[in-house]
């Protein structure tokens, strides 16, 4: 096994939280691997990744993760209805064409779902769009012209996008620099992550 | 090295024939470790033998079919793993087949040979498996009708591999597929020299209809694309001359296919194996049902399509996928972006490669020393 315990990925341990020991979870867009392979070291827990990039397929491979090559806009018509306790969609939401079946796809296959994205509201954000900007940052690496991240959106859009579609937010952390933010989410948070249900 | 071994025991087929005695023709590469966990049985597909990897000492031309994939250092290496590949029964490059002599009629089976089944194939390399001493294999892999056996060993006999590598394959033939086998078979059976299947006591063979048997199966091997980039409407020479003569380069192409498969491939043998083709169905038996006859797999799978295959299309293999899924075993899945259609598998491609070659260095790591 080549891969290191994640610590370039704060939300990981955010997301292991919410998941109980022995369970089977789907990883959407699960680049190498890294998190089923943390979740199956802290959590014992079965699964699958779902990427569709040929070098991390590979990488998956290399790293014993079982993966399955998929487009996500297609669908995830290869996972039956309620067959994962949880199904996790890391820092991937903000680069899909159609966000919302993909959410509609998560509590299908899912019992509950996992998501985090980078929040959009983060004051740097803010301050950058301010200053005539789009915001370029560490969680946001990209250039406008050539960033996958077609769907960005803020903690308050996606509460209000959830609470019209009658999904429930079970939990909620918000990181900056990998430390938890209780004060002004929306404002302080870098990223955000959620556990919620259908 | 070609070896064979004979078997006296009794091999009850799925047609309910029972096949007293046979033979098996094999091949093996490699070297067998103390514990005999390295093994990887490797499955042919429609027409080729256990020659696998490498080349004959006295035939420098004669090179194993799969020998991009399988040898020293290659994506199957056989500097770690001893890999075996035998040829199926009911062929006839050296397996008792309709070009054996029946030994209760002395006469050679002809088209008294029994129909063979996938099944069938799985259970006399499983019997060669015992006589040699594997318990348990490391892999079995195959491409196209090989991945069917690869397919079949992971349902019949789940304990006896710990990965099964299925690359270019489908749960069972759609109409489709059935219809193109037919065309083939029918082009055998009524070519005058066929003789029932007895052409042998006849002193021919039905080489005519074997040949276009043959050419309707590389057409279904191809993509459209692969086959437009390759032939074209290209012309052999200059202008239309407005004959029947051989043209098109895509005439031509498949005329010397199937004159050099009709010289070399036994017609009984070509029919059957299309008919094993056509039953191979293990959701049948479960009510159609993939998952439930997918129930009983403990070995990791790993499944390859291919984009351009249109014979056994992504499609196909996302069923196989699911099944597993669905089971909650062990399964990965890789799509390769490849243009040649069904013949990808047996093609060099590095990504394509590259996957097998990580699969088996996983594999590797979990022998126990």
């Amino acid at each position: 096994m080549i891969i290191n315990v994640p610590t370039q990925r704060a939300d990981f341990a955010a997301i292991a939280q919410w998941i109980t020991r022995d369970t089977h979870v789907l990883d959407l867009g699960c680049g190498d691997g890294t998190l089923l392979h943390y979740l199956q070291s802290t959590r014992n827990v079965t699964g699958y990744g779902v990427e569709i990039d040929d070098h991390n397929v590979l990488a998956c491979v290399n790293n014993g993760i079982n993966v399955i090559q998929s487009d996500l806009e297609q669908g995830l018509a290869e996972f039956a209805d309620h067959s994962f306790d949880y199904v996790v969609l890391s820092q991937t939401l903000q680069a899909m064409r159609n966000s919302e079946r993909i959410m509609q796809e998560m509590l299908r296959v899912g019992r509950a779902g996992i998501i985090t994205f980078p929040n959009f509201g983060y004051w740097k954000n803010r301050l950058q769009v301010l200053s005539g900007g789009m915001p370029v940052s560490q969680n946001l690496p990209y250039a406008w012209y050539d960033t996958p991240n077609i769907h960005h959106c803020t903690i308050a859009d996606f509460e209000a996008f959830c609470a019209a579609r009658n999904i429930h937010i079970l939990a909620r952390t918000v990181l900056t620099n990998g430390e938890t933010v209780r004060l002004w989410p929306n404002f302080y948070g870098e990223l955000a992550v959620y556990h919620f249900g259908g | 090295m070609p070896r064979s071994m004979d078997f006296k025991q009794a091999l009850p087929l799925q047609c309910g024939t029972i096949l007293n005695e046979y033979t098996l023709a094999y091949e093996t590469y490699g070297t067998l470790n103390a514990n005999a966990s390295n093994a990887v049985l490797v499955c042919h597909a429609l027409n080729a033998s256990h020659h696998v990897a490498g080349i004959y000492a006295d035939q420098p031309h004669n090179i194993g079919w799969w020998d991009n994939m399988i040898g020293p250092g290659k994506p199957l290496d056989t500097d770690r793993f001893f890999v075996i590949c035998i040829n199926n029964l009911g062929g006839c490059h050296g397996s008792t087949g309709p070009l054996s002599i029946n030994p209760q009629t002395e006469q050679p089976w002809g088209g008294h040979f029994p129909m063979i089944t996938v099944e069938d194939w799985v259970d006399a390399q499983a019997r060669l498996a015992d006589a040699i001493g594997i318990q348990q294999f490391a892999a079995v892999m195959g491409g196209s009708l090989g991945a069917m056996q690869a397919l079949a060993w992971s349902i019949r006999y789940p304990s006896r591999l710990r990965h099964s590598i299925v690359i270019a394959c489908a749960p069972n033939l759609s109409a489709q597929n059935i219809a193109f086998n037919e065309v083939a078979r029918q082009a055998i059976m009524t070519d005058p020299d066929f003789h029932d299947g007895d052409y042998q006591q006849h002193s021919s063979a039905p080489k005519r209809g074997l040949r276009v048997a043959r050419m309707v199966g590389h057409i279904t091997y191809l993509s459209d694309d692969e086959m437009a980039h390759k032939f074209g409407r290209q012309l052999k020479q200059g202008d239309p001359k407005y004959t029947f003569a051989s043209e098109f380069e895509i005439e031509s192409y498949l005329r010397h296919q199937g004159d050099k498969f009709a010289d070399y491939f036994d017609a009984n043998t070509y029919l059957r194996i299309t008919k094993a083709l056509d039953y191979f169905d293990p959701a049948h038996a479960h009510g159609d049902n993939l998952t439930q006859a997918m129930a009983s797999v403990e070995a990791a799978v790993l499944v390859i399509s291919f984009t351009t295959d249109w014979r056994f299309a992504p499609a196909r293999s996302r069923e196989i996928v699911r099944a597993l899924i669905d089971n909650r075993s062990r399964v990965s899945y890789a799509e390769i972006d490849a243009p040649h259609g069904h013949d990808a598998f047996l093609l060099t491609d590095s990504r394509y490669h590259q996957l097998v070659s990580r699969y088996f260095a996983r594999i590797e790591s979990e022998l126990k020393p």
